[in-house]
């Protein structure tokens, strides 16, 4: 059973056909790419994967359950987590505090042992500490955890929004436009992190991306969108050289 | 032939309403912010009219004209000094200070006019019609009241659909930074809002306290509230959404007040609000906005 | 970890400050060196603490505007009273206190609850003015409430007193406008301070747990909350029940302390949340401690400066905006970084000059 099952997915806003007859199959532990041109419709899709928007037509199978039109906590818990093309970080809270929220689902105690300090309380927030420390260190983010997050470099707080999202201890990592506005050794960095911490955390994941140097570095297999439909699927090396994609990204 | 009388009243509340609702739907459309201190605008404008006419004797059209300059100019300097610094903050931020410019007005006019409650007479000299041997009598205020209503109103959609500062509000509150790229002067289109709501608060203000004279510094305060409460419920933005709004929101406080209770007319009011909200958020006519991500 | 240990330590700070100043007011009262003026004042000055504290949660935390607050001490204030006057004669004191006061508590927290239910699912603009609505409906409903208890139990108008048709011997509960006479007085100075202070040590480790961390995360960045699997509406409604059972408190608080408990706009209405607002961004939104600390200053300064008091309102509005361009506005923000004037620079200062001292 594939890990990730879209079949005809389309939404339209208003009189606009943003996304359609879109499918996509991901197996389990692959790392998967969408590209296309600006306004393709990328975005979109991850926001009808993680339960942003709600799919005109469609349905979402994760693991053979059906996850359409979930709410996006839901989806969350069914084991969809995604990073922000325009970083959308706890801003006012610490580094390590962003991952511990990433980390409320794993752990749990109530908030009357929250309000009294039960034993329970200093159990869960001492192993909520660990494990929250041990994701950062995956990072080197472990030594700015008491950092306001909105003072974290551009850089790094990517790296937090990703590591907030694999708290949540996702099957599927959604990371959209992850390179954005980082310079050539920075998204050198980068993919080494990808490759990182899809070893470190068993993780499959699915990534919009305009630089093609980090495509074809690292994605096994591609979609490309134009105008809100496929326009190539498969193998990173032969959607590259399709003659479609080839002429959508460089012209007539 | 008593129902009817009550909903002619009515309708010529919820006129009033409807006027002030456009100042809030207005400002909230382009600037997207609460003007808490609208209704106290609204008190002003009744303030400046009784003096003009009740102190000075001037004729009650020179009174309400001089009271929407200064309604205007007013609305206009608060926008400036309170309103423009904080365009770019949060939401929160200017709404407490929105609050505080509310609270200020109040206060104002509390130190210069005392909190006794004076005398308004009313702008309209006029005994009014009567039906069926006198049965039903409408009063010359609750028809100028409507008609002046109905009248703004079409102007202002006139004037929003067909002039070039209406476009540009229009603009402006679809998208301010595509409207800056357009080259439109955002900071003037949203002066140009708070001045025509202010405005019409002026005349907004002398009609209902025409309708009801008693005048303190608080008397803008609950319609104030009252007439946001109608913007939403016709939908937020909406111009036609502030008259359906407001008429519906005056028929329900003066019907409850005549049929349920004087006391708890008030109350039924909110609640309807709370009501729409819930089964609407969006108001009557209002469209969802959603935020982009 | 730096960070928690630097929050409990001002909390510390804080509630020892709160004690010292209680013994000092206690030493003052007890030896008859407080004018009866500021005797009278303490325990309201303790139960506007509470709800400002309440109103921060809401403010500073879960980051929604709520200006019904004084409709949450109302319901606290009317239903305890409502409940020690009827048992006045049945329970003794101490328990009947105790019991009022969850009463009072619980029924604010469930008003809250209720209120939050539709409310919490708009946000900025429309809570505020429904949040205003409610404290409204509030209001004007116990104007015109009537209630009393005779030998066949309890009856209930809302017209009149006649209406109700009870014996002679009867006795009123609720009577209109003229609210609720004769609680008996047992909010003690002790009793608010030690109120104040739980509800400090509940708030402040209510923000530095788990759901106090999803509450400002859903605050911080909602849509990023709900992708880290965060159930936002539970968590919003948690966060604004706790903030209008602490106002509840502070109801509980002020009920027991007057003779004569009326709902007017002064003391419930739009005013009161008004007032408590000033409190809340005086004392910094999401500050706990200032909060309390606007609350004692605002009501004891212009106390004691008696010509003041005519202004006071006047001069509330213009702090309250001051303090907002001061505190939000993009420019001055920018000025004040280019001048070192910077909270941090300020609070600094505030602390030389009490070392220097």
């Amino acid at each position: 059973m594939s890990l990730l099952e879209v079949t005809n997915l389309g939404i339209s806003f208003g009189g606009l056909r943003a996304v359609d007859e879109f499918n996509l199959t991901i197996e389990q532990g692959e790392l998967y790419g969408l590209i296309g041109p600006n306004g393709a419709g990328k975005t979109t899709v991850f926001n009808m994967l993680t339960g942003i928007y709600q799919p005109t037509d469609g349905k979402i199978f994760l693991d053979g359950k059906d996850i359409t039109g979930k709410k996006t906590a839901e989806i969350n818990k069914a084991g969809i987590a995604r990073t922000f093309q325009n970083i959308r970080l706890f801003g006012d809270q610490s580094v390590l505090d962003n991952v511990k929220i990433g980390l409320h689902n794993s752990f749990d105690y109530g908030t009357a042992t929250g309000i009294f300090r039960l034993p329970k309380y200093f159990n869960v927030e001492k192993a909520m500490d660990e494990k929250a420390l041990e994701i950062l260190s995956v990072f080197g983010l472990d030594k700015e955890a008491d950092v306001l997050a909105s003072n974290l470099p551009y850089g790094k707080q990517r790296e937090l929004e990703i590591a907030r999202a694999l708290a949540t201890n996702p099957k599927l990592l959604l990371l959209d436009e992850p390179a954005a506005g980082m310079n050539p050794n920075e998204t050198k960095d980068l993919m080494n992190t990808i490759a990182l911490i899809r070893k470190e955390f068993g993780v499959t994941i699915l990534l919009i991306e305009h630089d093609m140097k980090l495509v074809s570095g690292i994605c096994e297999k591609l979609t490309v969108l134009n105008f809100g439909r496929v326009l190539s699927q498969g193998q990173t090396t032969d959607v590259l050289n399709d003659p479609e994609v080839i002429k959508a990204y460089l012209g007539e | 032939m008593g129902f009817l009388t009550y909903l002619v009243n009515g309708l010529s509340l919820g006129s009033v309403y409807a006027l002030i609702a456009l100042g809030y739907t207005m400002v909230y459309g382009i600037a997207k912010m609460l003007n808490f201190a609208h209704g106290d605008v609204i008190m002003i404008g009744a303030y400046v009219v009784f003096m003009c006419m009740s102190n000075s004797g001037m004729p009650a059209v020179v009174s309400i004209v001089i009271s929407i300059v200064c309604c205007t100019a007013l609305g206009m300097i608060i926008e400036k000094i309170a309103y423009k610094p904080l365009r770019k903050a949060t939401n929160l931020a200017v709404l407490i200070t929105a609050i505080g410019v509310s609270y200020f007005l109040q206060n104002m006019a509390l130190m210069i006019f005392g909190s006794n409650p004076v005398s308004f007479t009313s702008v309209i000299n006029w005994e009014g019609l009567s039906f069926a041997d006198g049965a039903l009598k409408i009063t010359g205020n609750a028809i100028v009241t409507i008609i002046t209503c109905v009248v703004i109103m079409i102007v202002l959609m006139w004037f929003v659909k067909n002039t070039k500062p209406g476009q540009a509000m229009r603009a402006v509150s679809e998208d301010k930074d595509a409207a800056v790229l357009m080259g439109i002067n955002v900071n003037a289109t949203i002066s140009l809002t708070f001045a025509i709501g202010s405005g019409l608060a002026a005349i907004a203000g002398a009609l209902l306290c025409s309708s009801y004279p008693s005048l303190t510094p608080y008397t803008g305060s609950m319609p104030g509230i009252k007439a946001f409460t109608a913007a939403v419920f016709g939908g937020i933005g909406s111009i036609p959404g502030a008259l359906v709004g407001g008429l519906l929101l005056g028929i329900i406080e003066i019907l409850a007040r005549a049929y349920i209770s004087s006391q708890l007319a008030d109350a039924i009011v909110f609640a309807v609000l709370i009501i729409v909200l819930l089964v609407k958020p969006t108001g009557i006519l209002g469209k969802q906005i959603k935020e982009k991500v | 970890m730096k960070k928690l240990n630097k929050s409990t330590q001002k909390l510390i700070t804080t509630l020892a400050v709160i004690v010292v100043l209680y013994i000092v007011m206690s030493i003052m009262d007890g030896t008859g060196n407080l004018s009866s003026l500021m005797s009278g004042l303490l325990v309201p000055v303790c139960a506007y603490s509470l709800v400002a504290v309440g109103l921060n949660l809401c403010v500073g935390y879960l980051g929604e505007l709520s200006l019904g607050h004084a409709g949450f001490m109302c319901v606290g204030a009317f239903t305890s009273a409502f409940f020690s006057k009827l048992f006045q004669d049945s329970i003794p004191d101490v328990p009947r206190f105790i019991l009022a006061l969850v009463i009072g508590t619980l029924m604010a927290a469930l008003f809250g609850f209720l209120i939050a239910i539709p409310v919490l699912r708009l946000s900025g603009d429309y809570l505020a003015i429904v949040t205003l609505a409610f404290g409204e409906i509030i209001k004007n409903v116990i104007n015109v409430l009537y209630v009393g208890v005779d030998s066949n139990g309890l009856h209930f108008s809302i017209k009149d007193q006649m209406s109700l048709g009870m014996e002679p011997t009867g006795k009123m509960l609720v009577n209109g406008a003229q609210g609720i006479t004769g609680t008996p007085r047992q909010s003690t100075f002790t009793i608010a301070v030690l109120l104040l202070i739980i509800a400090l040590i509940v708030t402040h480790n209510f923000v530095n747990s788990r759901t106090g961390r999803a509450v400002k995360a859903i605050r911080d960045n909602q849509i990023a909350a709900e992708t880290v699997g965060l159930p936002v509406t539970k968590y919003k409604l948690v966060a604004f029940t706790i903030s209008a059972a602490i106002a509840g408190v502070g109801g509980v608080l002020y009920a027991h302390n007057i003779n004569s408990l009326t709902a007017t706009t002064n003391n419930f209405g739009y005013n009161m949340s008004i007032m408590i607002l000033v409190y809340v961004v005086l004392g910094g939104i999401g500050n706990f401690s200032g909060s309390v600390i606007a609350a004692v200053v605002l009501t004891m300064l212009p106390e004691m400066l008696r010509g003041l008091s005519t202004y006071r309102m006047l001069i509330y509005s213009i702090v309250l905006i001051v303090l907002m361009l001061f505190n939000w506005a993009p420019a001055i923000l920018k000025w004040r970084e280019e001048h070192g004037i910077t909270t941090a620079a300020i609070v600094g200062k505030f602390k030389k000059t009490k070392e220097v001292r």
